[in-house]
């Protein structure tokens, strides 16, 4: 019986929580836009987000146009071309990444995973959509305002943020600070909501460890992000009264185009903590969902249990633990106390520890496997490759001596970019392909899935990859142009600069070519059937797919395993639902019944 | 395999937390959702709070100037004494008190004495106008002492940031509390706690457990209060 449906109970434990309320919608209006329904909320969360990454994405083209072709294309100028690095930094991270996964996934699947009908409180689940989308239109406001939006990169960094001299200091400045506290604030929202619903709302047989990994993931994440987004709204109060109230919170005295600035004693440094406080959690905050997501694709396209699991929960714990003592890690050169480095850099290697372990644990998972490589596999693997390879290169510059020469050069655009640009957008791929038949009915087109994956990873490696060896030749990052070639810029710096910039159109081309699938497929796609991938997880057990409002019938699903039940020994089938009781798994000889 | 006991005789200690942590459905047994969701609110709000407090020890370390001298600041005058720390201790006295009356709503309010609770509810939201009356009088004898979030006439100009910014932070916090008492109060009155009639804004129905939910919220921002007390007044 061992191995035979992990950890399960042979009888359905009695019912504790109350049926939730529901609210029901009786119009167009209730049902479709200000719908607080979960499943809904997501949808447009998911498409908010989506929609203004690729904004970001068509400023990182212009980006390297400029870049790549310095001579050519004059379509930016050095003001804009750092207002459009900044913005695409801030939408990417905070607009797109954590909005997509907590928000949209956190939405879709939070309830449908651990057998809830709803969340805890759909109605500030509602609230926390609006308030998310007034953030991206004054985000995206700052583009009409007079300057522009703010120019001083993403970690908009006082005194330059609010200096003569850097773009977008009069309005952009106030427009990026009040969207950051209006997206905390309805994230505090929504982010409520997923925990509670989490602990409070899992259905008969659901337990903390039979939870789906994603589910670990976005628990963690969003607890994470409540914690840490305190400190930017912090940062961002006192920046805007040092902007617009004369306060010298972060302004220490400065002369400024001649002239001696009304500021007077305040700490620079003292943003740069407050930010990274908020920073470096918020790279575990798009992490941690990846992780779980990855784990559970990876186990169900390998048709093979994760290896590991209780190990990858306590790895899933502990980093997020660690993530808020590593923070002044992206401080060594700052000016700070060189002994805290001393500090950060150990707590930053002791991080890569429980990380590390998620790796092995991915691997051994497909170690093997019968791995069918779908699209969504595909992806997975592709998160594997890249994490990897930013984790990497994150050991370089978690060690102080190492960083040192390294901070601000391209060497840290290519880790960065590495392990929190593309490992999660792979996810996220990875997800689109995977669960995009549960959403809507229909499979995507497999075809455009397999050109979309390969141009997207090669295409990723030529982007990337070059920019290390760039960043070893001393390029610096934020810089505009690099003039001709010099002993300090060579000839291979420019050819490279060119080879990335057409990477990064073919790569862009092949993003456009997925939204077109995404549109195409909702009428013309695959009819797909509840459970094409044939997963364990509730979410494949639906009575109606798509789900229906309130998830599930009359009756809650009971679940009697973990979600982890591919291949098990002895079974018929290679996979057994969480919700299939013991003496209902049928064998491969008819009529035993190991109970 | 920890199975989920029956509801109502948890296991003592440790080895009770434990079984919640590992039992299916709910992990706090018997408190609902909303009780959970406020004590998550509460522990980000003190992330809130904790960072202001941290920067304010920040800046007051690295600032060049003098610190101005709080005994002499907050002085109030009167009978032709300069007695320090009068009106803030008069304000924490006000405060503290209407955590008392609330505690007591919370009370009454599980013994379903409608009228009692209701009352108690309303001396809780005067007892914080009070409190946020007074400081809106202390803030107005600062700035005619000449006070100014950029500049002040005894030394570091980060004295008046930090003192409005926080003290106006929480002053919005208690400004709210006495909003959502007042509405409770009505909540209750009309019996709305009893019927279970939908809120008229977000259409949940009434529970006698929202009067306790406020209350976390109302403790913890006098708890806050005795924190920036301390650190401003006492510091
Ligand atoms: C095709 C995809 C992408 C391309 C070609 C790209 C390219 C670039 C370039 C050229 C820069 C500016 C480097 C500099 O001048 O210093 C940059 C900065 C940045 N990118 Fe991306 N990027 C892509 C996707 C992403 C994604 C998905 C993220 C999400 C995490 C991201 C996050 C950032 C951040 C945080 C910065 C730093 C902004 C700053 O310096 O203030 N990028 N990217
Ligand atoms: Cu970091």
């Amino acid at each position: 019986m061992a191995e035979l449906g992990h950890d399960a109970t042979s009888y359905a434990p009695p019912r504790e929580q109350p049926e939730m309320e529901l609210p029901h919608s009786h119009s167009f209006w209730t049902t479709y836009v200000f719908s607080q329904d979960a499943k809904t909320i997501a949808i447009q969360y998911s498409v908010t987000a989506i929609s203004v990454g690729l904004l970001a994405l068509l400023l990182s083209i212009l980006i390297r146009l400029q870049l790549g072709f310095p001579n050519t294309f004059s379509l930016i100028d050095p003001s804009t071309y750092l207002q459009y690095v900044t913005m695409h930094g801030m939408i990417m991270v905070v607009y797109l990444l954590t909005a997509l996964f907590l928000g949209g996934f956190g939405n879709y699947f939070i309830p449908l995973m651990i057998g809830a009908r709803d969340m805890a409180f759909p109605w500030l689940n509602m609230l926390s959509f609006w308030f998310y989308f007034v953030s991206v239109l004054i985000l995206v406001a700052s583009f009409f305002v007079p300057g522009g939006p703010t120019g001083a990169g993403w970690t908009l960094y006082p005194p330059q943020l609010i200096s003569e001299g850097t773009p977008g200091i009069h309005g952009g400045v106030i427009l990026m600070m009040v969207s950051l506290g209006v997206f905390i604030a309805g994230f505090t929202m929504g982010g409520l909501n997923y925990v509670v619903t989490i602990l409070q709302y899992r259905t008969r047989g659901m337990t903390l460890m039979r939870m789906p990994l994603t589910i670990w993931g976005i628990f963690m994440a969003t607890l994470l992000a409540l914690l840490a987004f305190p400190a930017l709204l912090v940062a961002a109060l006192m920046v805007l009264l040092d902007h617009l109230a004369g306060t010298s919170f972060f302004m220490p005295a400065m002369f400024s185009m001649g002239e001696q600035l009304p500021h007077e004693g305040g700490s620079p440094l003292l943003f740069q903590h407050l930010f990274w406080f908020f920073g470096h959690p918020e790279v575990y905050i798009v992490a941690l969902p990846a992780f779980g997501v990855v784990s559970d694709i990876l186990a169900t396209h390998a048709r093979r249990n994760i290896f590991g699991y209780r190990m990858m929960v306590w790895a899933l714990i502990a980093i997020g633990g660690l993530s808020f003592v590593v923070w002044a890690h992206h401080m060594y050169v700052s000016g700070m106390n060189p002994y805290f480095g001393f500090l950060f850099a150990t707590t930053t290697l002791i991080i890569a520890v429980p990380t590390a372990i998620k790796v092995y644990n991915w691997v051994l998972t497909l170690w093997h496997g019968n791995i069918r490589l779908e699209i969504p596999m595909l992806f997975a693997i592709g998160f594997i490759f890249t994490f990897i390879n930013g984790g990497m290169t994150g050991l370089f510059l978690g060690n102080v001596t190492v960083d040192v020469p390294l901070a601000d050069t391209y060497f840290v655009v290519g880790h960065f970019h590495m392990v929190m640009a593309l490992a999660p957008v792979m996810t996220i791929f990875a997800a689109i392909y995977h669960w995009y038949p549960k959403i809507t009915g229909r499979m995507l087109h497999e075809g455009m899935g397999k050109i979309h994956f390969w141009v997207t990873f090669i295409g990723a490696y030529a982007i990337f990859l070059p920019m290390h060896y760039l960043g070893l030749a001393g390029v610096p990052r934020r810089y505009y142009a690099y003039g001709e070639s010099s002993p300090f810029i060579g000839e291979s710096v420019v050819t490279l600069n060119a080879f990335i910039t057409v990477a990064a159109v073919l790569v862009a081309a092949a993003q456009l070519m997925f939204i077109y699938n995404l549109i195409r497929s909702r009428k013309h796609g695959k009819e797909a059937g509840p459970n094409p991938w044939n997963a364990n997880t509730l979410e494949w057990q639906t009575e109606h797919t798509p789900p229906t409002h309130g998830n599930f019938g009359k009756e809650l699903p009971v679940v009697y395993r973990w979600p982890y039940d591919y291949g098990v020994p002895g079974a018929k089938y290679d996979f057994i639902p969480q919700n299939v009781p013991p003496e209902e798994v049928e064998m491969i000889d008819e009529g035993v019944r190991r109970t | 395999m920890a199975e989920s006991a029956s509801p109502g005789t948890p296991p003592p200690g440790f080895t009770g937390i434990v079984s919640d942590w590992s039992s299916d459905q709910t992990t706090f047994k018997g408190a609902g959702w909303g009780k959970p969701m406020m004590w998550l609110f509460i522990l980000s709000d003190i992330f809130i709070f904790g960072m202001f407090l941290l920067g304010y020890m920040a800046a007051r370390m690295s600032t060049t100037d003098p610190w101005p001298d709080a005994s002499a600041v907050f002085a109030l005058n009167m009978f032709g004494m300069q007695i320090p720390l009068l009106l803030i201790a008069i304000m924490t006295f006000i405060l503290i008190s209407s955590s008392g009356t609330m505690a007591l709503a919370v009370k009454y309010g599980y013994e379903r004495n409608r009228k009692v609770c209701g009352r108690l509810i309303l001396a809780t939201a005067a007892l914080g106008a009070v409190f946020v009356g007074m400081q809106a009088f202390e803030w107005s004898i600062l700035i005619a002492d000449g006070v100014r979030p950029w500049a002040n006439p005894w030394g570091a100009a980060q004295f008046g940031a930090t003192f409005f910014l926080i003290t106006g932070f929480h002053g919005t916090h208690v400004t709210i509390g006495v909003i959502a008492l007042l509405y409770m109060y009505r909540k209750v009155m009309r019996g709305d706690l009893d019927d279970g009639r939908p809120g008229a804004v977000t259409g949940r129905k009434g529970r006698w457990e929202m009067v306790e939910i406020l209350g976390l919220y109302w403790h913890f921002v006098d708890l806050v209060w005795v924190f920036i007390f301390a650190f401003f007044y006492l510091w």
